[in-house]
C-alpha cells in the first residue's frame, strides 16, 4: 500500500492508548514514536503547535491531533472493523456518550482521585451520578458498541485499567460491583479482550506514576492552604 | 424521510443558533420550541436528562443533544448543501478547529483583574490560529459556509457582546484582518442574517450571567 502511519504517544497516556487500540482493531500497520512528555521533541511541537500534546497520528506526512478527531479519521479512512455504527442516530448517540465520558465521567473520577476532603466527597457524588447514566446505557449490551468493541468503549476504556489503580492508591471504591454490575462486568470484558489486554502499560509503573501525582497534589494543596489568601 | 423535526432552543444559547443555521441552509422544515434557559421547562429535562441543556434536536421522536453532535447528524441525514468536506483529512481539520473554538474563547470573558490578563493570552492566541486558517478564503468551508463556519459562527455577533460585557477587546480588525472580514461576510449571508438574536437580549443575558458566575467564584472557600 505504501501508506505511512505513525503514532506519537507516551508509555502511559490513556488518550494515546485509544489510538493504539483502534489501529490494532483495524489491523493497520503503524510506527509508534514514544515521547518523553517532560522533554517534548521538536517534531511533536511541529505536528501539534496548538496543544503541544500527544497523541498525534501522522498519515502520509499529515498530522491529526485530538484523540476523538483521530478516532473518527481512522474510522473514515480504514473501513474494516467499523468503530462507529452505520445508522446516523446511533452514530450521533455514540458521539454523545463519548463526549459525556470525556467531559463528565473522566473529570469527576480524576477529581475523586486527586482531590482531598470536601472536594473529593463532591467529586465522588458527581462520579456516582455520571456512572448511573452509563450503567443505564449498558442495559442488554456486552460492550457499548454492542457485540464488538466500538467508539464509546475505546473512549471509556481507560477506566477498565486506571479505575482499579486509582482505587488501590486512594482506597476508594469508584465502580462498586453491587451498585454498577453492568459497568463492572464491562470493565472485566474490555480489559480481557486480547488487543486491549496486550497493550496495557505496566501496572507497577502506573501505580508509581499516579501515586507520585497524588503526592504532589496533596503537597501543593497543603502548602496553599497554610498561606493566607 | 418526512419525519417530524423539532428544535428545542433558546435566544440566549449561541449553540442553538448553530443548529437553526444548519437546518435552514439545508432547507429542512422544523418546529422551533423556544426555551428560556433561566427558567427551564419540563421538556428540557425530558429530552436531555443528562445535561438538561439546549439545543436538543428531536427527529421522529428521537432526541439528540450536544450541538456539534447534532450538526454532524444533520449533515449525515440531509445530504443537500454538505457542511463537512468529503476528504477525511479536511473533515478532521474542521472537527479539530470546531472543538478548539468552543474551548478557548470563553475564559477571557469570565475572568477578572489578574485572571483576565492571564486568560486574554490564550483567547488572542486562538483568534490568531483562526486568522491563519481563514487567510485566502471567503469562508472556512471555502466558497460556501461549512461546518467550521457554523461552529465558530457565534464570533461575529456574540463576541462583541462578550467584549462589551467583559470589558475586553479581542477581535481587533487591525490584528485579525482576515477573521474580521470573514465575520462581516458571515453576518451578511442568508440564512444567518435573518436568524440572529436581538443584541439587547444578549447584552442583558451575558451581563447577568457574568455577575452570577463571578459571585459563584467569589463565594468559593
Amino acid at each position: 500500500m505504501g501508506e505511512e502511519v505513525k503514532l506519537f504517544r507516551s508509555w502511559s497516556s490513556p488518550f494515546a492508548l485509544r489510538i493504539v487500540w483502534a489501529l490494532e482493531i483495524k489491523g493497520i500497520e503503524y510506527e509508534a514514536v514514544f515521547e518523553d512528555l517532560s522533554n517534548k521533541s521538536p517534531l511533536l511541537l511541529q505536528y501539534n503547535p496548538v496543544h503541544k500534546k500527544i497523541p498525534i497520528l501522522v498519515h502520509n506526512g499529515r498530522p491529526i491531533v485530538e484523540s476523538f478527531v483521530i478516532l473518527e479519521y481512522i474510522d473514515e479512512t480504514w473501513k474494516q472493523a467499523p468503530l462507529l455504527p452505520e445508522d446516523p442516530y446511533e452514530r450521533a448517540m455514540a458521539r454523545f456518550w463519548a463526549k459525556f465520558c470525556e467531559d463528565k465521567v473522566l473529570i469527576s473520577i480524576w477529581s475523586a482521585f486527586i482531590k482531598q476532603g470536601k472536594e473529593q466527597e463532591e467529586a465522588m457524588v458527581a462520579a456516582t451520578e455520571n456512572l448511573k447514566f452509563l450503567e443505564k446505557e449498558m442495559k442488554g449490551k456486552k460492550f457499548f458498541g454492542g457485540e464488538r468493541i466500538g467508539y464509546v468503549d475505546l473512549t471509556l476504556g481507560w477506566l477498565a485499567n486506571l479505575g482499579s489503580i486509582f482505587e488501590e492508591i486512594v482506597g476508594l471504591k469508584i465502580v462498586d460491583e453491587e451498585k454498577f454490575p453492568l459497568l463492572y462486568s464491562w470493565m472485566q470484558d474490555f480489559a480481557e479482550a486480547p488487543i486491549i489486554r496486550d497493550n496495557w502499560p505496566p501496572r507497577d509503573k502506573m501505580i508509581v506514576k499516579f501515586q507520585a501525582l497524588l503526592d504532589a497534589a496533596i503537597a501543593s494543596s497543603s502548602s496553599s492552604s497554610s498561606s493566607s489568601k | 424521510m418526512g419525519e417530524k423535526v423539532k428544535l428545542i432552543g433558546s435566544i440566549q444559547s449561541l449553540f442553538s443558533y448553530r443548529i437553526e443555521w444548519a437546518l435552514k441552509l439545508k432547507g429542512v422544515e422544523y418546529e422551533y420550541i423556544k426555551e428560556d434557559v433561566r427558567n427551564k421547562s419540563p421538556l428540557i429535562f425530558k429530552y436531555n436528562p443528562v445535561h438538561k441543556k439546549v439545543p436538543v434536536l428531536v427527529h421522529g421522536g428521537k432526541p439528540l443533544p450536544e450541538s456539534l453532535v447534532i450538526l454532524e447528524y444533520i449533515d449525515e441525514t440531509w445530504k443537500d448543501c454538505p457542511l463537512l468536506p468529503e476528504d477525511p483529512y479536511e473533515r478532521a481539520m474542521a472537527r479539530f478547529w470546531a472543538k478548539y473554538g468552543d474551548e478557548k474563547l470563553w475564559q477571557a470573558y469570565m475572568a477578572e483583574g489578574e485572571e483576565k490578563e492571564k486568560a486574554m493570552g490564550p483567547a488572542l492566541e486562538s483568534l490568531a490560529f483562526l486568522e491563519k486558517g481563514i487567510k485566502g478564503k471567503k469562508f472556512f468551508g471555502g466558497e460556501k459556509i461549512g461546518f467550521l463556519d457554523l461552529a465558530v459562527g457565534w464570533i461575529p455577533h456574540w463576541l462583541n457582546v462578550l467584549e462589551e460585557v467583559g470589558s475586553m477587546k479581542l477581535l481587533d480588525a487591525e490584528k485579525f484582518p482576515s477573521l474580521h472580514e470573514w465575520a462581516e461576510n458571515f453576518i451578511q449571508i442568508s440564512p444567518i442574517k435573518e436568524c440572529i438574536p436581538p443584541r439587547e437580549e444578549l447584552v442583558s443575558y451575558f451581563h447577568s450571567a457574568l455577575i452570577y458566575l463571578r459571585s459563584l467564584s467569589a463565594n468559593k472557600p
